[in-house]
C-alpha cells in the first residue's frame, strides 16, 4: 500500500509539469503581451515599452524565462502579477476561500439531492417518479448553469423582492449574510452536478439490484429498505463517489460562469480577468492549481476505493 | 427442452442473417430510423427538437420578421406582442429575429467543433491502439495532461491565445474543439484495442496491407458507432460551451447573433425591466441542448446498449 501510494505521488509530477509546459507554450504563442496590450492605441515611445518589457522579464528568450519560472516553482514561489503587481499567491489566497465555499455548499446540495433521488428513480423504475426525477435530470443537463443562477435572481426580485447583495460578506464575519449570498449560486451550478450523480446513481444501483446477493437477502426476508440501503447502496456507491468527486474538483475551475453572473470575486473571475490582461505568471499559476486539485482528488477518489470496497487492494 | 431453444435461437439468427444480407444498405438505413422512431419515442422526440432548430437556422432569413440587427430606436425594450413576439432588445431589435440567427452561429460552432474534434480523437485513438508502445504512451500522457482541465479553462486558454475579435468565429470552433478531443481518444482507444487483436486484422497484415489502409479502412469502420455516439453528445457540449464562451465575452462578437451573447449584455442589465431578454435565449440554448443529449442518449442506446456513461 505504501509503495502504491508513493508511486502514484510520483506520478504526478510527471502530469504537473506536462500541465506547466502546456500553458507555459500556449500563453507565448500569440503575439501581444500585456505591455503592448497596456499601451494600444497610444503614442509611447518604443524605448518605454522596451524598458517595461526588461523590467517584466518579457525581454529575455523564451526558454530563459521558462527556466526561471521552473526555478521559482520549485521554490514554491509563483512571482507576481504582471497587472497588479502583487504576489500570484496572494491573489490566488485571498479569491480561493469563496470558491471553495462555493464548491463545498454545490456539493452538498448536490448530494443530498441526487443520492435520494437517485435511489427512488431506481428502485421505482419506470413509474411516474422515476419519469418524473429523470425529466428532472435531463433538464439540469441542458440548461446552462449561469442561465438557472439569471432566472433565479430573476425568480427572487419577481416574488420576493429581494436581490443578492453586491458586497461579499466572509463567513467568519456574517454567517448568515455569507450563507443568504451563496445559495443562489450554489444552487445554479449544483443542479446540474446534482444531475450527472443521479443519473449515475440510477444507473448503477439498477445494476446491483439485478444480482443473485440482493435475491439472497430478499429471499431471508430482509426488509425492503434495508435490501436497497445496506446491500444493493453499499456497492452501486463506488462510482457514484467518483462521479461525485471528479465533478467536485471540476467545479472549482468551472465555477467561472456562474461567478460572473453573481458578481463574485473568485477563482473563475480571476482567471478570466487574468486572461483578458495577459496576465502570464497568474494564468499559469491559476491553470497548475486548477489542474493539481484535479490530479489530487484523482489520487484520493483511488484511495477512498480501497475503504468502500476490501476487495480492492493495490500492491 | 434446451435443444428446441437453441433450434429456435439459431432459425432465429439465420433469418436475421438472410435478412442482413437480402436487404441494401438503404433499405437497412430505412429500417433503422423507422424502428428508431417507433421504438424510442424520446430520441424521436430529440430528434424533432434538432431538426427543427436545423430547419429555423437553414430558413432563417426567409422566416425571420425583421432584420436581426436592424436597430429601431421607437420600440426600445418592447415587450412581447403580435408584431413583436418575443418583444424588442435596448437597440430595438427584434429578439426572435435575433434567436433564429443565433441557431446558425450555435449549430455552425457545435457541428464543427464536435465533427473535427471527434474525428481528431478517433485519429489519435486509432493510431494510439494500432501502434501502441511508445507512440500510444506519448499520445496517453498528452490527452491526460488535457484531460485535467475542465472544458471551460482549456476553452478559455485556447480563446486566450489565439485572440477574440469580430470575425474571429473560427478561434471560437479550435477553442471548443480542443477539450473533446481527449475525451473522444480515450473511447475510441479503448474500442480500437480490441479491434487491433481480430483475427482479420492480423489477416490483412499477412496479405500485406499498410499501416493506413489497416486502420482506416479495417479499423475505422468498426469503432465507428462509438465516434458517432460521442459526437452527437459533444454536439451538446459544443453549444453549451459555446454559449458560455460568448457570455463571458470571450465568444463570438457583436454584431454575430449569439445566445449567450444575448445573455450577457442586455440581457443582465434589464433583467427586472425586460425580463424576456434573459429567458428567450436560455430557453433556446436548453432546448437545443435538451433536443441533443435526447437524441443521443437514444442513438447510443440503438446502436451499442453496452456503452454506459453518467
Amino acid at each position: 500500500m505504501r509503495r502504491y501510494v508513493v508511486g502514484r505521488l510520483l506520478l504526478m509530477i510527471p502530469t504537473l509539469v506536462g500541465v506547466a509546459v502546456l500553458t507555459f507554450v500556449v500563453m507565448r504563442l500569440v503575439p501581444g503581451d500585456i505591455v503592448a496590450l497596456r499601451y494600444a492605441g497610444s503614442s509611447v515611445p518604443q524605448d518605454v515599452i522596451d524598458r517595461e518589457r526588461a523590467l517584466l522579464g518579457l525581454d529575455k528568450p523564451l526558454w530563459t524565462q521558462f527556466v526561471d519560472w521552473m526555478t521559482q516553482l520549485a521554490h514554491l514561489d509563483f512571482g507576481q502579477s504582471l497587472w497588479t503587481g502583487h504576489a500570484v499567491i496572494d491573489e490566488v489566497w485571498t479569491r480561493l476561500p469563496l470558491s471553495l465555499e462555493l464548491a463545498v455548499i454545490a456539493t452538498l446540495f448536490a448530494v443530498a439531492f441526487a443520492l435520494p433521488l437517485g435511489v427512488i428513480a431506481a428502485v421505482k423504475q419506470d413509474t411516474w417518479a422515476d419519469y418524473a426525477i429523470r425529466i428532472f435530470s435531463v433538464g439540469g443537463l441542458a440548461m446552462p448553469s449561469f442561465w438557472i443562477g439569471i432566472m433565479l435572481v430573476l425568480g427572487t426580485i419577481t416574488f420576493f423582492g429581494w436581490a443578492p447583495p453586491l458586497v461579499f460578506t466572509p463567513i467568519t464575519e456574517d454567517p448568515i449574510a455569507n450563507l443568504s449570498q451563496l445559495i443562489l449560486p450554489a444552487v445554479s451550478v449544483g443542479y446540474r452536478y446534482s444531475a450527472v450523480s443521479m443519473r449515475m446513481t440510477r444507473s448503477t444501483l439498477l445494476e446491483v439490484l439485478r444480482e443473485d446477493y440482493v435475491r439472497t437477502a430478499r429471499a431471508k426476508g430482509l426488509r425492503e429498505t434495508l435490501v436497497v440501503v445496506r446491500h444493493a447502496l453499499r456497492n452501486a456507491l463506488l462510482p457514484v463517489v467518483t462521479v461525485i468527486s471528479l465533478e467536485f474538483a471540476f467545479l472549482i475551475g468551472g465555477l467561472v460562469v456562474t461567478e460572473q453572473v453573481f458578481n463574485l470575486n473568485g477563482i473563475g473571475k480571476l482567471l478570466v480577468d487574468a486572461v483578458t490582461h495577459r496576465d502570464y505568471p497568474l494564468i499559469q499559476a491559476l491553470v497548475l492549481l486548477l489542474a493539481s486539485v484535479f490530479v489530487i482528488v484523482n489520487f484520493i477518489v483511488d484511495l477512498i476505493y480501497v475503504f468502500l470496497d476490501p476487495r480492492i487492494r493495490y500492491s | 427442452m434446451t435443444e428446441r431453444a437453441t433450434a429456435l435461437e439459431s432459425e432465429a439468427e439465420a433469418l436475421a442473417r438472410r435478412r442482413y444480407f437480402e436487404s441494401t444498405p438503404r433499405k437497412r438505413f430505412v429500417r433503422f430510423w423507422r424502428e428508431f422512431i417507433t421504438r424510442r419515442p424520446l430520441g424521436a422526440f430529440g430528434l424533432v427538437l434538432v431538426l427543427a432548430m436545423i430547419l429555423a437556422a437553414l430558413l432563417a432569413d426567409r422566416i425571420a420578421p425583421y432584420d436581426p440587427t436592424a436597430i429601431s430606436f421607437k420600440d426600445l425594450l418592447a415587450p412581447p406582442s403580435p408584431e413583436h413576439l418575443l418583444g424588442t432588445d435596448n437597440f430595438g431589435r427584434d429578439v426572435f429575429s435575433r434567436l433564429l440567427f443565433g441557431a446558425r452561429t450555435a449549430l455552425l460552432v457545435g457541428f464543427t467543433a464536435s465533427i473535427v474534434g471527434c474525428t481528431l480523437g478517433l485519429i489519435l485513438g486509432i493510431v494510439g491502439a494500432y501502434f501502441g508502445g511508445r507512440v500510444d504512451q506519448i499520445i496517453q500522457r498528452l490527452m491526460d495532461v488535457l484531460l485535467s482541465f475542465p472544458l471551460i479553462v482549456i476553452a478559455i486558454a485556447v480563446v486566450a491565445a489565439l485572440g477574440t475579435g469580430e470575425d474571429k468565429i473560427a478561434n471560437v470552433i479550435a477553442a471548443i474543439t480542443v477539450p473533446i478531443i481527449p475525451r473522444v481518444s480515450r473511447v475510441v482507444r479503448s474500442s480500437a484495442l480490441s479491434v487491433v487483436q481480430m483475427p482479420y486484422i492480423e489477416a490483412t497484415r499477412a496479405v500485406g496491407a499498410r499501416a493506413m489502409r489497416i486502420m482506416f479502412r479495417h479499423i475505422a469502420p468498426n469503432v465507428f458507432a462509438p465516434y458517432l455516439i460521442m459526437m452527437t453528445a459533444f454536439l451538446g457540449q459544443a453549444i453549451l460551451l459555446e454559449a458560455s464562451l460568448s457570455f463571458l465575452g470571450l465568444g463570438v462578437f457583436e454584431p454575430t447573433p449569439s445566445w449567450g451573447l444575448m445573455l450577457r449584455g442586455a440581457g443582465m442589465q434589464f433583467l427586472e425591466r425586460a425580463p424576456w431578454l434573459a429567458i428567450a435565449p436560455g430557453v433556446a440554448i436548453s432546448l437545443a441542448v435538451f433536443g441533443f443529449n435526447l437524441f443521443g442518449d437514444s442513438l447510443r442506446d440503438a446502436l451499442d446498449p453496452r456503452l454506459r456513461t453518467a
